[in-house]
C-alpha cells in the first residue's frame, strides 16, 4: 500500500487502530521530502528527529490503548507565520529570520492536543503579503504542476507540500486570498472559515480585521477533520467568536450528504471575466451542481469591482502599524553600528524588509495620515460595509455564491512581480470574501491546456462552514480532479 | 508705567494608574522594583502574532472615576492605535482611546482655602497602556525595562478652568484623594502613580487690551509641590517675556518643558510642538465595549461618599472647622472612623480633637492610619462620653487614649488602674466641703461679705477641696456644693 495515497483522515484511522504506525507515515513523508523538496522548496524549516520522536510517542500510546487525538501521528506542517516554540517564525523575512518564539499559536497547541505530528514551517511572501510567495525574502517556492510556475501566495509553501505530499495537511493563513489562491494554484482543497472562527492568537499579524487561519488539505473531508481541530473560541484572541453565540460544528457530520434543492448564486460577469479555460472549467462546474440537481440563480454584486482599492487601503493601514514592532530595538533583525536610536530603526528595517512589504507599509503610512485619514481609511471602511452588504443581500436569494478563486492559472515565476498591481488585481475574486468575513474554499475542478489545476470558489454566509463543505463535497464526489498528482519526476527546473 | 494686569489659565493633563490585579491587556500582575522585564510576557512586549484582550476590572475603575467626576459616559466606546517609534513603546503604538473615551465631559469640585470650592470641568477621561522605561546608566547603549509596559492608565484632561498653582495643588490633591477613596488606585506619588502635565499660560490685560501668552507645557510632574511651584514658575516666567517681547499665542502652537526640581525652574524641551501624527485608526484586535445600564449601575453601587461631600458635612453636621475637617477626611479610613464613633454616641468635636491632637500624631509615628491603631470606634466613643459626663478630665482623655492604641479597648479599666477618675460622690465630697469649711471661717466670711475679697476667697476654698482630694474631685460637682453650703 501507497501510504502518501492516504487521506489525513485515512491515516488517522488507520493510525489510531494500529494498522500503520505514525512513525512509518513520518518517515514516508521524510523520504518525500528528501526526494521532493530540492525541486519545490516549499519548507522553511522541517523537524525530522522531533517529528520522529513525537510519532513514536504517538505509536507508543496507541499500543498501550490510551485515547488518540483526532489527527493521531499525522505528519502536517503549518505555515511559518504560525508562532511555535521549536525551530524559527520567519514569516519568510530577513527581520524574523533568526526569531525563536516564547510560545504556541494557539492552532499550533490545538494540533500537538490533537497528537498531529509537525513535521516543518512552510515558506510564505513576506509576512504573508503577496499572492505567488516571490515576496519570500528567504527563497522561491515552485509549482509542483510546473516548477517554472509560481505556487500562489501567500500560503504557497503549505499548497505546494500538501500538493507534493510532503504533508498530510497543512495550515495556511488567508488575509485576501491566501489559502484560497494557492490551493487553487496547486490543485489542492483550501477553505479560509469565517473570520473569529479560528483563534488568531500567534498568527503573526498582517491585516488583523482580515486574516485568518484555515486548513489545505488533499480533500474536502480532511479539510472538515481539521476544522474539527482548529475551530473555536479562544480566550487570548477577543475578536473569536463565542461558542454561545455561534456553535462549533461537527464538521465531518453529513459531509456526504448532497444538500437538496441548492440554490446557488452566480454573477455572470465575473465568469466572463475569467481567461477561457478557467471560464470553461467554472461552467462545467456549475453544470455539474446543476446536474445534481441544484438550481442557479443570476445575483449582482454591484460594488464588488471596489474590493481591491478597499483592501490595499485597510489591509496596508492595518499592516503599517502591526509590522511597526519589528524596529530591531527588541527582536529580529538590527542593523550593525547605528549612529543613534533613530538609525537603530530606520536602518534595520531598510536592511531587512522586502520591497512589498515596504511598498504596503508606505501605502498604509499614508492612508491612516492625517488629512488623508477620511478620504482613504474612513472611506475604505464604508467601502467594505457595502461590499458586506453585497453578501448579506445575495445571500437572501441563495445557499452560496460560486465564482473562479483567480481569473488565470498559475502565472510563471518573474511574469507579474515587474507590474505590482496587476500582481493585486489577480485577487480580484478572493479579496471581497475577507472584507465580508465569509467563509469560501477552492475546489480543484480541472486543469488548463497546459494541465495546471483551476481552482472553484464556493462561498457561504458567516459561521455556515459545515455546509459549504458539504456542498464542496458534492462536486468531489462526482469529479476526480482531487485525485490527480502533479508529475514531479518530468518536471524540471529550466 | 502702563497699566498691566493678568490671570493665570492651566488645564491639566493627569495619569493616575490602576491599582487592577492585572495589567491592561494581559495576566502580568503590576510591577514596581521587580527586577528589569521580570513582569512580562508576550502580549506586554508585543511579541509577534501576542493579541491583547481587555482587562474588565481596569475599565470598572476607569468608570467609576467618571462617575466621581461627574462624567457623561456613553454607551460604545472603543480602542484606538497611537503610533509613535520609541524604544520604550515595545509594537510602536499605544492602545489608547481616540474619538470615543470611556468617560466625556464632567466636573470637579476643589476646594479652595477660603473654605469654598470650585468646579473644574473635565473634558475625558480614558483608559490606555503605559509605556516601559529607558534606562539610561552610562553606557554606549540604552537599557529597556518593560515592566511598567501595559500597566492600565486613567488619563484624565481638565478644561483650562484653573487660575493659580494652588489650585492646581488643590485639585492634584483632591483628585488624589477620590481616587484613593474610590479604591481605584494607591496614587502613591513616589512610585508614580500620579503624572500630571499643567498647560499654562496668561491672559494680559495691557491699556484696556487682553492679550495672551505663548501655551507651555510642563511634562511628567510627579509630586504636588513640583506641580504648584512650576505653574507659579511659569507664569512669572511668561509675564516676564511677554514684557521683554510683547510675544502672543498661536493657535497649535505649543512649546514643552521639563520641571528641574532642584533648580525650581522650568527647562525648555522643545521649541515648538512637532506637528505630532499618532496616525489613530481603532484597533482591530480588540473589540468595542458597550456599557449598558446594568452594568453602569452594578458599577454605581460601588460609589461611596466622596472626600468633599464628606468634609462638607463634617462641617455642617458636627460644626467642626473646614480645616479639622480636611484633616479628618483626608483619607477614607479616619473619616469613616471618626464617623462610626460619633454614631456610637460620641461627641463630634470630642473625637475630633482626640484624632487631631493625639490619633493622627499615634498613627504618624506608627505610619499607619488612625483606623489602624488597634482603637475601636465604640471604644473611643466611650472614652469620649466619660469625658463629656466629668469622669475623666480631658487630659486624662488624651493619655487613656494613648494608652489604648496600645491594644487595650476598655478606656474604664485604663482609668482605673491609672487612677484617672474624677470623685463624682456627692456624700463624699461633702463630708471633705465641710472639713474645709470649718477649717476655714475667715474665708467663708470673707465669701460672706461679698465684695472684691468674695471671689478670691471661693477660689481659696475650692482649691483646698481639690487638693483634699488629691485632685480627684470633679470640679463642677465640687463648685457646686461649695455654693450650696454657702447659701449662695
Amino acid at each position: 500500500m501507497d501510504l502518501l495515497k492516504l487521506t489525513c483522515k485515512e491515516l488517522r484511522d488507520k493510525i489510531a487502530v494500529g494498522s500503520i504506525k505514525s512513525t512509518d507515515a513520518t518517515e514516508a513523508i521524510f523520504s518525500q521530502i528528501e526526494k521532493h523538496e530540492p525541486q519545490i522548496a516549499a519548507f522553511i524549516s522541517t523537524f525530522k528527529d522531533d517529528a520522529l520522536a513525537k510519532a513514536k510517542s504517538i505509536d507508543e500510546k496507541i499500543a498501550a490503548d490510551e485515547k488518540s487525538g483526532l489527527l493521531a501521528g499525522v505528519p502536517i506542517c503549518v505555515k511559518d507565520n504560525m508562532c511555535t516554540t521549536f525551530g524559527p517564525t520567519s514569516c519568510a523575512s530577513k527581520m524574523l529570520e533568526n526569531f525563536h518564539s516564547p510560545y504556541n499559536a494557539t492552532v499550533v497547541e490545538k494540533l500537538l492536543a490533537a497528537d498531529a505530528v509537525i513535521i516543518g514551517k512552510a515558506n510564505l511572501d513576506e509576512f504573508a503579503m503577496g499572492s505567488s510567495t516571490e515576496n519570500s525574502g528567504l527563497q522561491q517556492t515552485f509549482n509542483p504542476w510546473d516548477t517554472r510556475c509560481v505556487p500562489g501566495g501567500s500560503s504557497g509553501g503549505s499548497a505546494a507540500a500538501m500538493a507534493t505530499k510532503m504533508c498530510f495537511a497543512a495550515l495556511g493563513s488567508d488575509t485576501g486570498g491566501s489559502i484560497r489562491q494557492p490551493a487553487s494554484f496547486c490543485g489542492v482543497v483550501g477553505l479560509k472559515p469565517t473570520y473569529g472562527r479560528v483563534s488568531r492568537f500567534g498568527l503573526v499579524a498582517y491585516g488583523s480585521s482580515l486574516d485568518q487561519i484555515g486548513p489545505i488539505t488533499s480533500d474536502v473531508a480532511d479539510a472538515a477533520l481539521m476544522m474539527n481541530v482548529i475551530a473555536g473560541k479562544d480566550e487570548n484572541d477577543s475578536t473569536s467568536i463565542d461558542e454561545k453565540t455561534v456553535p462549533v460544528s461537527d464538521y465531518l457530520a453529513g459531509i456526504e450528504n448532497d444538500i437538496d434543492k441548492l440554490k446557488i448564486g452566480i454573477v455572470p460577469e465575473f465568469i466572463a471575466a475569467a481567461d477561457p479555460d478557467v471560464r470553461n472549467k467554472i461552467e462545467e462546474a456549475i453544470d455539474c451542481y446543476r446536474n445534481a440537481g441544484s438550481e442557479i440563480i443570476e445575483i449582482k454584486m454591484p460594488y464588488f469591482d471596489y474590493s481591491i482599492a478597499a483592501y490595499y487601503l485597510l489591509a496596508t493601514a492595518e499592516a503599517s502599524s502591526n509590522l511597526a514592532r519589528y524596529d530591531g530595538v527588541h527582536y529580529g533583525h538590527r542593523t550593525d553600528s547605528p549612529a543613534d536610536y533613530v538609525e537603530v530603526y530606520s536602518k534595520s528595517r531598510n536592511e531587512a524588509f522586502g520591497a512589498e512589504v515596504k511598498r504596503r507599509i508606505m501605502l498604509g503610512t499614508y492612508a491612516l495620515s492625517s488629512g488623508y485619514y477620511d478620504a482613504y481609511y474612513l472611506k475604505a471602511l464604508k467601502v467594505r460595509n457595502l461590499i458586506r452588504g453585497d453578501f448579506t443581500k445575495a445571500f437572501e436569494k441563495c445557499d452560496c455564491i460560486m465564482m473562479p478563486v483567480s481569473p488565470t492559472t498559475a502565472f510563471k515565476i518573474g511574469e507579474k512581480t515587474a507590474d505590482p498591481l496587476q500582481m493585486y488585481m489577480a485577487d480580484i475574486y478572493t479579496i471581497a470574501v475577507n472584507l465580508a468575513g465569509v467563509p469560501a474554499v477552492s475546489l480543484p475542478c480541472g486543469f488548463d491546456a497546459n494541465k495546471l489545476p483551476i481552482g472553484l470558489q464556493i462561498i457561504a454566509p458567516a459561521f455556515e462552514e459545515a455546509k459549504l463543505l458539504r456542498i464542496a463535497r458534492m462536486f468531489e464526489k462526482r469529479n476526480d480532479y482531487h485525485l490527480e498528482q502533479p508529475n514531479l519526476t518530468t518536471n524540471k527546473h529550466e | 508705567m502702563t497699566n498691566l494686569d493678568y490671570k493665570i489659565i492651566v488645564g491639566l493633563e493627569i495619569h493616575v494608574q490602576l491599582a487592577t490585579k492585572t495589567k491592561m491587556f494581559c495576566g502580568c500582575a503590576l510591577s514596581f522594583g521587580e527586577d528589569a522585564n521580570s513582569r512580562v510576557c508576550p502580549v506586554c512586549i508585543g511579541m509577534p502574532g501576542a493579541l491583547p484582550v481587555m482587562n474588565k476590572q481596569a475599565v470598572e475603575f476607569s468608570l467609576l472615576a467618571g462617575l466621581a467626576l461627574n462624567c457623561e459616559i456613553p454607551s460604545f466606546t472603543k480602542w484606538d492605535r497611537k503610533s509613535y517609534y520609541y524604544p520604550d513603546l515595545p509594537k510602536n503604538y499605544q492602545i489608547s482611546q481616540y474619538d470615543l473615551p470611556l468617560n466625556g465631559t464632567g466636573f470637579i469640585e476643589i476646594p479652595l482655602e477660603d473654605g469654598t470650592s470650585k468646579r473644574i470641568r473635565i473634558t475625558r477621561a480614558h483608559l490606555e497602556e503605559d509605556a516601559g522605561k529607558n534606562i539610561h546608566a552610562g553606557d554606549a547603549f540604552s537599557r529597556v525595562d518593560l515592566n511598567r509596559a501595559g500597566t492600565p492608565l486613567l488619563e484624565i484632561v481638565t478644561e483650562p478652568d484653573l487660575s493659580s498653582g494652588t489650585e492646581v495643588r488643590a485639585l492634584a490633591i483632591e483628585l488624589q484623594r477620590i481616587v484613593r477613596y474610590l479604591g481605584i488606585s494607591e496614587a502613591d506619588m513616589q512610585k508614580g502613580h500620579m503624572r500630571f502635565e499643567p498647560n499654562i499660560n496668561l491672559a494680559i490685560t495691557k491699556d484696556g487690551t487682553e492679550y495672551r501668552t505663548p501655551i507651555t507645557e510642563v511634562k511628567n510632574l510627579n509630586s504636588f509641590r513640583a506641580l504648584q511651584r512650576s505653574v507659579e514658575y511659569e507664569a512669572r516666567r511668561q509675564l516676564d517675556e511677554f514684557i521683554d517681547t510683547g510675544k502672543t499665542m498661536v493657535m497649535g502652537n505649543k512649546s514643552t518643558y521639563g520641571w528641574d526640581d532642584n533648580r525650581n525652574v522650568t527647562v525648555l524641551q522643545r521649541e515648538k510642538e512637532e506637528a505630532h501624527d499618532y496616525r489613530y485608526f481603532p484597533d482591530p484586535d480588540l473589540v468595542p465595549v458597550e456599557v449598558d445600564e446594568k452594568w453602569l449601575s452594578k458599577i454605581k453601587s460601588r460609589l461611596c461618599e466622596l472626600p468633599l461631600q464628606k468634609q462638607k458635612r463634617f462641617v455642617e453636621q458636627f460644626g467642626l472647622s473646614d480645616y479639622d475637617a480636611g484633616v479628618l477626611t483626608a483619607d477614607k479610613a479616619t473619616a469613616e472612623f471618626f464617623d462610626e464613633t460619633v454614631k456610637a454616641g460620641a461627641e463630634a468635636k470630642r473625637v475630633c480633637n482626640l484624632l487631631t491632637q493625639i490619633g493622627l500624631k499615634l498613627a504618624n509615628e506608627k505610619n499607619c492610619s488612625v483606623a489602624e491603631l488597634g482603637i475601636l470606634p465604640k471604644a473611643l466613643a466611650k472614652l469620649c462620653v466619660m469625658a463629656s459626663e466629668g469622669q475623666i478630665s480631658a487630659s486624662a482623655a488624651q493619655t487613656i487614649l494613648v494608652e489604648m492604641s496600645g491594644g487595650e479597648n476598655e478606656p474604664e479599666k485604663i482609668a482605673e488602674e491609672k487612677n484617672l477618675l474624677q470623685k463624682n460622690d456627692t456624700g463624699e465630697l461633702e463630708k471633705i466641703v465641710d472639713e474645709v469649711l470649718a477649717n476655714n471661717p475667715d474665708a467663708i466670711a470673707e465669701v460672706k461679705a461679698g465684695g472684691k475679697k468674695s471671689k478670691k476667697a471661693s477660689g481659696f476654698l475650692m482649691g483646698q477641696i481639690i487638693k483634699a482630694t488629691k485632685g480627684s474631685a470633679n470640679p463642677q460637682m465640687a463648685a457646686k456644693i461649695l455654693s450650696q453650703k454657702l447659701g449662695q
